[in-house]
């Protein structure tokens, strides 16, 4: 195989050979290299397909901004697959398995290439334009066409097996960047005793040295500075190093999120290493030190492999010791690319020529440039490129007064290409900060800061090594300054140093159709020049319109190598200059960021917290199954052999009012309300009325938000004077201890109450049927619970088997009913004597489906179910429960609202179907008319829907419009199938109306 | 994230810790019964929506769980100050000129 390496070169470890397989062929590469540089070091350009137009593509860069070197990654065990990672910062290790994208059957022979033959059909806005009419076609075929053909890469299939870490980190300053200024500054800052993190996205640091080894800081050569550099940073107790960490997002008063890839390099990963870990972290101040991004240009066939960045090429020549081409033509209007020239030369390339737009340049660059025989053009324009898997060879022309002349053909195997340098400003844009046009540079520079930020280096807009390391010991040392502390400007010696100067341009002059180039701008969304002047033609006039209409820059790259240039031919194509046509804004992360590191540890059961009663152990031994409620699991039914839900409610609804059911109720909430003031704050909250309620008695509440609308209920016991223990609905408990918090705190601070929440102090287990107080009597002790004592609505302060109680005799299933609230330690004992007691009662565990339909049976309604928010006690039917003589409660004043009083209100009814057998679907639209013209009117829904056993038959509640008004109406409500069953408009309450079962002796 | 000063607790501690409660100084009518229509529909519903200070409730809810009073510029997003319940709203002037 041949080899691209160049012996003497680069900072790989020639010593150790790595093997990893691309499209299941075998290469090897060197341990310091990432894919592409090994890929290239074997003569491989092509890396993958195009998104569009599936056109081959071959790497461009050597970082981050990479937009066509995607890959799919798996690495050891099920689920580490990873699509669209950049083959240029995926570091090989023994065993990787890499492939290629966006082919089919084959990277080298793609099917899908046909779309790039029917380019003049695909312009910009052609997703707009033709998927548009028949109406019929979208669901049947442009929308399966364009699914199947969308996205980049291909999902993983496989649940992610890894860890992802997360962690807070705190220090004086943070430095994003380790490049000639960010070391600089992180030695200011170091020096001067500051807590410093220094971060960078690569596996080393050093960023442009490592491509530029020939530059030479105090006396030493590049390399050897950097190393000391590295080592005194080390030695610093106070400095925090960390490579492979990309800082994905700027936000709110300095914070950073880090993420920092710790296993993806590794071949052998210990067992339980977490693969990336999430830094959220806080710096008094922060240095942005993130360099340039070289602009590619913008011509006919300027995407073909082969045709890359001329600054990738020197790093892939230095840093890796690879050359990308023995015979490159450079194409630049920036004296960088003349650098690279030289360097290719020297290492042993035979440089065809050195092309570049300008008319004139620095005089020692010609020399440099002749005394390697490499031949010049200066005033060109390239027109066209040879090849289609490998660039074979560039067209180009002289320029005169703005026209391309005579063609001529370079022949090659690589083009390298400069358009100029783009700061590097995303992290800056994401804090708001305003970016200011330099018309003389035509770049964005950083102007308006809102957070504690400098910028240094390159991202300011400087050129050289010297200048970096200025301005970084310079950012170093203001922010010490900001800090209030003092550090010493150091000052480097540089010899040596790649100054220059360039020019940024549009689309390059051609002697051919421009509206047949296929001239790319965004190389990963297939946006080409053409497609952004049609989308100015077509009336887009902001650079927001052009982007969305042509998706430029609206790839996982984020336009890093074409927001510029599309911004460049869009103002050129309306006549303005850039910052007239604006700038679209850049948005965190900075480079994709895997979900995982997002979620860190919140993950399967760590996701949420599951809130367990203290008698759910109990459940699981008995073979309940659960439902979520709220963060609650909790009993749902207790299912006995060979039954299913709807035979195990069944039979436990019958013995619950047959004779005896037990049922977990612990997690209700709980709210404690004490104080000297604590009636008037009842009365001032619920709409009941508190005052005349006896010490030992309790009564249903209801509490209502300020619009008028129910917003909680639950039983209130009055256990003292000063004391009420407030029960809520089961999910409603945190909203409601809210509500009373804020009226006590800001509308009635001169109330003295307190709050104090328990519900998970308490367990609570209802007893309900016949025989409730037969079981429960022989274990109460300290109160008399006859039926003459102890009336429906009692409490009473006991010890029930010995423990502690608050003693409710209270009903939701309309048998006669107690909840029994022992501490919570003590709950599951209880239960287990209550349970043992029972069984001559053939007691029953019931769980909260039985529950809801004992409930709706009686007409009990459940906020939140029969409730949504728009529901007012009168349209519920509860408008008992207002203290009508009470001068004001939260509310009140709402349910004189001319819309709350206004006839058509939606009302809680209840719904009996003819066919007795058949249950209604909960949630089904109601109408009266079911022959009317569609779109039909639907005049409610079903809210509550359950076969009831105790009556034979299925039962239902629902809000309708002026439901009161239309008792014995027939309404139509659609079975899953859309066929309307008829249900005729009833009371609520189903069961019992009298309430005598309440009243056993 | 947000770092917000609880001026009960005197700390400048992470916006996780709170919870935002809507506009600040609206006040529940002392007699909602003498309100009109309007009046009533104006306290429910009808809030500044400025876009520059607003003044807004929060609650130091997985703290010390009092509510406050904050000064925030919607456009920048950034804290002006805090202060305690029942207190006035200060004036900030110079704050404002400082972001």
């Amino acid at each position: 195989m041949t080899t691209y390496r160049v012996n003497g070169r680069g900072r790989v470890n020639t010593g150790k050979p790595v093997t990893f397989t691309f499209d299941s062929q075998t290469y090897q590469g060197f341990e310091g290299d990432t894919v592409a540089s090994a890929l290239l070091a074997n003569g491989v350009h092509l890396m993958g397909r195009s998104f569009k137009y599936h056109r081959p593509r071959g790497v461009v860069t050597a970082s981050s901004e990479e937009p066509n070197a995607l890959i799919g990654t798996t690495r050891a065990g099920e689920g580490r697959f990873e699509p669209n990672t950049r083959a240029t910062m995926q570091e090989i290790y023994p065993g990787l398995t890499a492939e290629s994208q966006n082919k089919w059957p084959s990277l080298k022979f793609d099917l899908g290439a046909i779309n790039d033959r029917l380019y003049m059909l695909f312009s910009a806005g052609f997703y707009y334009k033709t998927f548009m009419w028949p109406r019929s076609f979208w669901d049947s075929v442009y929308e399966p066409i364009i699914r199947k053909a969308a996205g980049l890469g291909k999902a993983p299939t496989h649940v992610d097996p890894d860890i992802y870490a997360s962690r807070y980190l705190h220090c004086d300053v943070l430095i994003i960047g380790s490049g000639p200024s960010g070391i600089a500054a992180a030695l200011a800052a170091g020096r001067a005793g500051s807590k410093v993190v220094l971060v960078d996205e690569n596996s080393e640091m050093g960023g442009t040295l490592l491509s530029e080894p020939s530059v030479s800081i105090d006396g030493q050569p590049a390399w050897e500075w950097l190393e000391g550099a590295m080592a005194e940073l080390d030695r610093l107790p106070n400095v925090t190093r960390m490579t492979r960490t990309t800082a994905i997002g700027y936000y709110h008063q300095n914070m950073i999120g880090l993420v920092q890839k710790l296993t993806d390099h590794i071949a052998d990963v210990p067992d339980g290493a977490p693969r990336e870990r999430m830094w959220r972290l806080r710096a008094k101040e922060v240095v942005l030190a993130q360099g340039a991004i070289e602009r590619p240009m913008v011509f006919d066939g300027n995407d073909v492999p082969g045709v890359m960045m001329a600054g990738a090429a020197q790093t892939f020549l230095n840093r890796f010791g690879v050359l990308v081409g023995r015979e490159p033509v450079v194409l630049t209007s920036h004296d960088s690319a003349w650098y690279t020239a030289f360097d290719m030369a020297d290492a042993g390339a035979k440089v065809v020529a050195i092309v570049d737009t300008r008319n004139e340049v620095a005089q020692a660059l010609k020399d440099e440039a002749q005394k390697r025989g490499i031949k010049t053009h200066l005033g060109y324009t390239a027109t066209g490129t040879k090849g289609r898997l490998r660039v074979k060879a560039l067209r180009v022309n002289p320029v005169s007064n703005g026209k391309a002349g005579d063609a001529t053909h370079l022949s090659c195997d690589a083009v390298l290409v400069c358009g100029g340098w783009t700061p590097s400003l995303h992290l800056f844009s994401h804090t708001k900060g305003s970016l200011d046009w330099d018309p003389e540079a035509k770049v964005y520079l950083p102007g308006h800061k809102t957070e504690d930020v400098h910028i240094a280096g390159a991202g300011r807009g400087l050129w050289g090594i010297a200048a970096a390391l200025e301005d970084g010991a310079k950012a170093g040392a203001e922010a010490i300054g900001s800090l209030g502390g003092k550090a010493d400007v150091v000052a480097f010696e540089v010899t040596a140093d790649r100054t220059g100067t360039g020019i940024t341009q549009k689309e390059l002059p051609t002697d051919r159709s421009a509206g047949k180039a296929k001239a790319f701008v965004d190389f990963q969304n297939d946006v080409t020049a053409k497609d952004i002047r049609l989308a100015v033609r077509e009336g887009m006039r902001s650079i927001e319109h052009v982007k969305r209409y042509t998706t430029n820059g609206m790839a996982t790259d984020q336009g890093k190598l074409s927001n510029m240039n599309g911004l460049t031919i869009a103002s050129d194509a309306l006549g303005k200059e850039a910052p007239q046509v604006g700038l679209t804004t850049f948005r965190p992360p900075y480079t994709p960021t895997t979900f995982g590191a997002f979620a860190g540890y919140h993950k399967g059961a760590h996701f949420e917290v599951t809130r367990k009663t203290p008698i759910d152990s109990w459940a699981e031994e008995h073979g309940a199954e659960f439902e979520p409620v709220a963060l609650w699991r909790r009993a749902w039914y207790f299912p006995q052999a060979g039954e299913d839900m709807h035979k195990a409610v069944a039979r436990e609804c019958k013995s619950t009012r047959e004779s005896l059911g037990i049922f977990d109720a612990s997690t209700l909430g709980k709210i404690e309300v004490s104080g000297p003031d604590a009636t008037e704050f009842m009365n001032r909250m619920y709409t009941n009325p508190w005052t005349k309620l006896g010490v030992g008695r309790a009564r249903y509440g209801l509490l209502l938000g300020e619009d008028g609308f129910i917003r909680d209920d639950g039983v209130i016991g009055r256990m003292r004077d000063d004391l009420f223990h407030v029960t809520t609905t089961t999910g409603g408990a945190p909203r409601v201890l809210n509500m009373m918090e804020d009226y006590l705190q800001t509308e009635w601070p001169d109330l003295k109450v307190w709050l104090t929440s328990t519900t998970e102090e308490w367990a609570t287990i209802a007893l309900n049927g016949p025989n409730a107080r037969k079981l429960l009597e022989q274990f109460v002790e300290g109160a008399d619970i006859s039926a003459e004592a102890f009336p429906h609505m009692s409490v009473v302060e006991c010890t029930v088997a010995g423990f502690p109680s608050r003693l409710f005799r209270i009903s939701f299933t309309g048998e006669l009913g107690f909840e029994i609230n022992v501490p919570a330690r003590h709950g599951k004992a209880l239960w287990e004597k209550l349970w043992e007691a029972g069984q001559q009662y053939d007691i029953c565990p019931y769980g909260t489906e039985t529950m809801h339909v004992l409930r709706a049976e009686k007409g009990f309604i459940i906020v939140g179910q029969d409730t949504d928010g728009t529901v007012t006690p009168q349209d519920a039917g509860i408008g008992w429960a207002i203290g009508k003589k009470k001068p004001d409660f939260v509310g009140k004043r709402s349910l004189d609202r001319p819309d709350i009083v206004a006839p058509g209100r939606k009302q809680l009814i209840g719904l009996l179907t003819e066919d007795p057998k058949t249950v209604l679907i909960e949630g089904a639209q109601i109408v009266d008319d079911p022959k009317q013209p569609k779109p039909m009117k639907m005049i409610g829904h079903v809210t509550s829907s359950y076969w009831s056993e105790s009556l034979g038959r299925s039962i239902a509640m629902a809000v309708v419009e002026g439901g009161f008004d239309r008792m014995e109406q027939t309404l139509y409500v659609p079975d899953a199938n859309g066929t309307p069953i008829p249900a005729k408009v009833t009371g609520t309450v189903f069961y019992d109306p009298a309430g005598d079962r309440l009243k056993v002796e | 994230m947000l770092l917000i000063h609880c001026p009960y607790c005197d700390d400048t501690l992470p916006e996780l810790e709170f919870a935002y409660a809507g506009e600040a100084h609206i006040a529940r009518p002392e007699d909602p019964s003498k309100l009109s229509d309007e009046e009533w529909r104006d306290f429910l519903f009808i809030r500044t929506n400025v876009k520059g200070v607003h003044a807004e409730r929060w609650r130091h809810i997985n703290g010390c769980g009092r509510f406050f009073n904050a000064l925030r510029d919607t456009v920048s997003d950034r804290f002006l100050t805090t202060y305690k319940a029942g207190e006035a709203r200060p004036d900030t002037t110079d704050l404002e000129a400082a972001v």
